[in-house]
């Protein structure tokens, strides 16, 4: 049943969803990207609150003027519209009041959405709202998308990608180093409102398919996720995209194999499984390569100290010094070193000896900033200057027992 | 309006509403000041998961069970959004984006999974709340407020509001001095011997305890707003401590009552039949007169930045 979903078998709307649903994960994915570099990821949640009134709005003038009130563009033009009218409320409130940015996110989000609540009930009292069906821009509603909404998610989807394109450099540069940026000659406020407004136009595209609270989630989550997967603003963009884009059309695919299951939701909780796994198993930044890591370097840390005890003819006591020294063949159960161990062990103090001459002298001052002692002296210095200090060291001195 | 109407239509609503919103309004002084603002905004979200699983195993809407749950579903999160933040490096804004947006996908997901239709419980209801329906049908004037009979069947809702604002300004009112000073200067707090982290913890716990039993009876509109509103516009009318929570108090509560009667009133004075939602007239109020005071505060602006137009 699944399968059939993924592979677009089960019926036409189903699969217009699906496809929908991947095209607005990519736009979000990407778009988000940059608010999450930028550290202004929750200014989308102020935004997509602040598409309801302009809903509500729009549907009551509509069908002011006589028409149908649930006429798709233009109930997310009105939302483009009341969303701009939130976006320039932050930026006032944050650039004219002393007021930080958290607290204006969070006064544009609730007063608007108060007002659309307003607006919604409102509504409902109209003889040509009953049936408006507008609370589905909450949470979305996939149930009756026709082919031409999927145009729109696919049309503009596709703007907003050529406009991230275009926008890339300069949004990059004012995420990574405002500062630089303005001496770049950009205009830091300009680049912002640029990147806010291509947020608005995927919270305005996503409204129909996972409503207004949950498109929220298509702009942070898959950033994250893809900021586990690489260090490349490029890559984690496209890699945010893909994340996105896979949620969206998986997500659609679940939903659409039982029909209780709401698309919004199940979109984002399949984002969120994406997150949850690319955390625990990605390369270099997840919570296993970590771990891993850690583990590594504690026996690194070990072993060294315990062959360093034992060149010194000193017991070792630590329990996973003695584990990690015998299971390397390194010492026998009674703490006496084999015939390895005594090389190896030779080979550490002596590694150790030279380390210490290298950091008691001031000229080698650049290579005794690497010291961790770990590293072997041999990929710091060249044979020459190796030579040179064991010069100074002098050669093995009799060991008095 | 005689008071035969007033007394069991509207003054449960409107105590019920102003409690709430002076219970969110007190932390929330300290929640802006500490640029935590959106912590209301995550719990308000977070809380629906919560509510949705202890109606799933308790099979009914009583009262303590869903608060329990939604006390539950906060301390996951804020735990959630820890664990992200230190195990991914992640900032805390997007952990937190990305808690209480799955969180809240989650609570949908079982809210239309579960078979709530016989009851009052769904997504509308959880943002709204149902301000308008806490009536007391058992009063029948100003006397009924002296009568034990008729006040044993007030709405539960008052007095469990009432209870919430008096912990929470005991709690604001015992700590207030480590709390304005951690909250102003954290590293000479700490200096003094205040344990910081913990007050921290105990202000969001507060806050929680605050929204969540705000959001049982009017919904997470108004808590979102109550807890940034009222204390960001009072931020912009003084710059002692003291004389902004005092206002804060004043602007929840001449939200509260105003939005009320607005959404009551407002629509017959207009000519139409209907009321229009309490909870989003009363956080639309409360952005007024945030707008009024970010125009015309007198301290709106950064101290020492220049009044810009």
């Amino acid at each position: 049943m699944l399968w059939d979903a993924l592979l677009l078998k089960l019926g036409y709307n189903a699969a217009l969803v699906a496809i929908g649903a991947a095209l607005l994960g990519f736009a979000a994915g990407a778009t988000g990207t940059f608010l999450f570099l930028r550290k202004r990821a929750l200014v989308s949640d102020a935004v997509s609150h602040a598409t309801l009134p302009g809903v509500g709005l729009a549907f009551i003038v509509m069908v002011a003027l006589g028409g149908d009130g649930r006429n798709l563009a233009g109930l997310l033009l009105g939302s483009a519209l009341s969303a701009g009218a939130g976006l320039w409320a932050l930026s006032w409130l944050t650039r004219h009041t002393r007021l930080a940015e958290d607290a204006a996110i969070g006064a544009v989000l609730s007063v608007f959405f108060g007002f659309g609540v307003v607006l919604l009930t409102v509504i409902q009292t109209m003889t040509a709202g009953r049936q408006a069906g507008l609370e589905s821009f909450l949470l979305g509603s996939t149930a009756g998308m026709l082919r031409v909404d999927a145009l729109v998610i696919a049309i503009s989807g596709a703007l907003v990608l050529v406009a991230v394109v275009i926008l890339r450099r300069p949004m990059t540069m004012v995420a990574f180093d405002p500062e630089f940026a303005a001496t770049q000659g950009i205009s830091v406020h300009r680049v912002d409102m640029a990147t806010m407004g291509l947020v608005m136009a995927v919270t305005v595209i996503g409204l129909k398919v996972v409503g207004l609270i949950l498109i929220v989630a298509m702009l942070i989550i898959p950033p994250v996720t893809a900021r586990f997967w690489s260090d490349r603003s490029g890559r984690v963009v496209l890699l945010a995209g893909a994340f996105g884009a896979l949620s969206g059309y998986v997500g659609a695919a679940i939903s659409a194999t039982t029909p209780a299951l709401p698309t919004g939701p199940i979109i984002v909780l399949v984002a969120f499984g994406f997150f949850v796994l690319s955390m625990l198993v990605a390369p270099g930044r997840g919570v296993l390569a970590a771990t891993v890591r850690h583990l590594r370097y504690q026996r690194r840390v070990h072993l060294r100290q315990g062959l360093l005890a034992l060149a010194q003819g000193q017991p070792v006591y630590e329990n996973l010094t003695r584990r990690l020294l015998r299971r390397a063949g390194l010492m026998r159960a009674d703490g006496v070193p084999t015939d390895r161990g005594r090389v190896r062990a030779a080979r550490a103090l002596l590694d150790e000896t030279r380390w210490q001459a290298v950091r008691a002298d001031p000229a080698h001052e650049g290579a005794a900033s690497l010291y961790d002692g770990l590293r072997d002296i041999e990929t710091v210095l060249t044979r020459d200057q190796i030579e040179e200090i064991d010069r100074r060291i002098g050669g093995p001195k009799e060991v008095r027992t | 309006m005689s008071g035969e109407e007033f007394v069991p239509l509207s003054l449960p609503p409107l105590l019920i509403g102003t409690f709430a919103a002076i219970a969110c309004a007190l932390p929330g002084n300290f929640l802006v000041l500490r640029r935590q603002a959106l912590i209301g905004d995550a719990i308000s979200h977070v809380v629906l998961p919560g509510i949705v699983v202890a109606f799933l195993l308790t099979g009914a809407v009583s009262t303590w069970p869903m608060m329990l749950g939604a006390m539950g579903a906060a301390v996951v999160a804020v735990v959630l959004i820890e664990l992200i933040r230190r195990l991914g490096r992640i900032e805390p804004g997007a952990a937190m984006g990305v808690v209480f947006t799955a969180m809240f996908a989650g609570g949908v997901l079982l809210l239309e999974q579960s078979d709530t239709s016989s009851v009052h419980l769904d997504v509308q209801h959880a943002l709204y709340g149902n301000l308008e329906s806490l009536i007391w049908l058992d009063a029948t004037g100003w006397g009924s407020l002296l009568d034990t009979d008729a006040l044993r069947y007030l709405p539960p809702e008052l007095p469990r509001m009432g209870f919430t604002l008096l912990g929470v300004a005991a709690f604001i009112l015992l700590f207030w001095r480590p709390l304005k000073i951690s909250t102003f200067d954290e590293g000479f707090a700490r200096s003094v011997g205040i344990p910081t982290a913990a007050l921290g913890l105990a202000l969001v716990v507060v806050a929680a305890i605050a929204a969540v039993a705000a959001f049982d009876a009017v919904g997470s509109i108004i808590v979102i707003a109550m807890f940034i509103c009222p204390p960001a516009a009072a931020r912009m009318m003084t710059n002692r401590l003291e004389v902004q929570v005092g206002w804060s108090v004043v602007f929840a509560a001449v939200s509260a009552v105003l939005g009320y009667v607005l959404a009551g009133y407002g629509p017959l004075w207009l000519g139409a039949d209907d009321a229009v939602s309490a909870a989003g007239m009363i956080a639309t109020v409360s952005g007024v007169i945030l707008v009024l005071a970010a125009r015309f505060g007198p301290c709106r602006t950064r101290a020492g930045a220049p009044a810009e137009g």
